[in-house]
């Protein structure tokens, strides 16, 4: 599985969504699941699958999947 | 226009009081302005008052639905725990003010915490989160803290019984590292504290802090002081390092730390007056009244100008030994006529 299979799936996961939904263009607070329940659910899986620990302003910046993508690329996490 | 970003260039509490005077009050001005022509009940009270920035009771968010955007741009609504057979007051947010709250809560807190996430113990219990949609004050808190914590662990089952397995199995594990223990004034004291206690455990040192708040009223009627409650903790839970905070679910975000100096703060984003009991008119320092409380931060309700409940005592401004600018402040207690009301510290 890729990076980028995984990140998708997480979201699958976390926000209950079908096996091939599309997610790359979910956003916080955009499905009644990513809420900020949601969004602390998302933020432990995306750290426990890309073993990273975020800083409190990536928390509040991962505000997209897209935006979820550029900051895990910043840990050093490869989507390509 | 409403510029709040001009705040987020400094520190929460780096401004004095002539220049936080400038940029604060203009954003007060126009979030008045905005409330004006957005929230007709607001637009009525100005109007019957003839005030541009009048003050409102909290009370009036439990008579009345105040807000100033669309029912379709909510995106969540909270209240406070009132007691059972009491109203509670409705908090509407939107996107951009939620945002705004996280944004002020995690810099606030950052000046206390150095800005690193802490492996975090909160003294509740998860059920407190059950209902998504409908967040009490309580729930609130904890999900706004929850993100200066790692490995977040729940120390009350859903009777509130202190899971005390857990709870030592937690301070093992991260015995290296400072941790940050979180809970509501009043169950910090009843559920953990006094568990502690009977059950004879002394938890061992730890470096980290507690941070609690929205309890001490219940606390005061039991005669426990603040210096009680630091003091019992430091000997049972082993924190030396132990944080209030006061704030209220009208204005979620900015709420105002208690310093090393057990001086309240406010900062950058929030404000506070002290009104005299009779004519509403702005106290000196060391005179007692109500507690009149300003934030940045709503805008999808009209709750950045409020009236509290609390009686308080301005201390000094620009002048705490512990170096943050600012009003700083006590708080005596609860105005004696005013309605018997929950708090976050309620559970049912």
């Amino acid at each position: 599985m890729t990076n980028l299979e995984k990140y998708c799936n997480i979201y699958r996961k976390v926000f209950e969504l079908d096996n091939n939904s599309d997610v790359t263009t979910l956003s916080f607070q955009g499905i009644p699941l990513w809420d900020s329940i949601g969004h602390m659910n998302l933020i432990a899986a995306l750290e426990e699958a890309f073993d990273v620990q975020f800083e409190i302003d990536d928390i509040i910046d991962l505000s997209s999947f897209e935006k979820g993508k550029e900051i895990l690329t910043k840990f050093g996490v490869d989507f390509n | 226009m409403i510029n709040r970003e001009e705040l987020f260039k400094y520190k929460p509490f780096q401004l004095d009081k002539i220049t936080k005077e400038k940029i604060f009050g203009n954003i007060i001005t126009e979030l008045s302005r905005y409330h004006y022509e957005n929230c007709n009940k607001y637009k009525k009270i100005c109007d019957a008052l003839n005030n541009k920035n009048p003050l409102i009771p909290v009370r009036l968010f439990k008579e009345f639905e105040l807000k100033s955007i669309n029912s379709a741009n909510i995106v969540k609504t909270m209240t406070s725990s009132g007691t059972s057979g009491q109203k509670v007051s409705k908090i509407f947010l939107d996107k951009e003010t939620a945002a705004m709250q996280t944004k002020v809560l995690a810099a606030i807190m950052s000046d206390f915490t150095g800005g690193k996430r802490m492996p975090m113990l909160i003294i509740d219990t998860k059920a407190v989160l059950k209902d998504r949609n409908m967040f009490s004050a309580r729930g609130a808190g904890i999900l706004g803290f929850s993100m200066f914590g790692t490995d977040i662990t729940y120390a009350l089952d859903e009777n509130m019984n202190l899971d005390i397995e857990t709870v030592q199995k937690f301070y093992e594990k991260h015995k290296d590292e400072n941790i940050f223990i979180f809970g509501f004034t009043y169950m910090i004291w009843e559920f953990f504290y006094k568990k502690l206690l009977s059950l004879n455990i002394t938890l061992p040192k730890n470096n980290g802090f507690i941070l609690h708040g929205g309890g001490w009223k219940k606390l005061i009627h039991q005669a426990v002081s603040n210096d009680e409650f630091k003091h019992g903790l430091s000997n049972t839970a082993g924190f030396d390092r132990v944080y209030n905070y006061y704030g209220m679910v009208e204005q979620t975000g900015s709420i105002f730390m208690e310093c090393e100096h057990g001086r309240f703060h406010t900062s950058i984003y929030s404000d506070i007056n002290i009104l005299n009991y009779r004519d509403f008119s702005v106290n000196n320092i060391g005179e007692e009244g109500y507690i009149e409380l300003i934030s940045v931060i709503p805008k999808s309700y009209p709750g950045h100008i409020l009236l509290s409940e609390d009686a308080g005592i301005l201390l000094g401004e620009d002048d705490c030994p512990c170096g943050r600018l600012g009003k700083t402040f006590k708080i005596i207690g609860r105005i004696k006529e005013a309605e018997v009301r929950g708090c976050s510290d309620t559970f049912e």
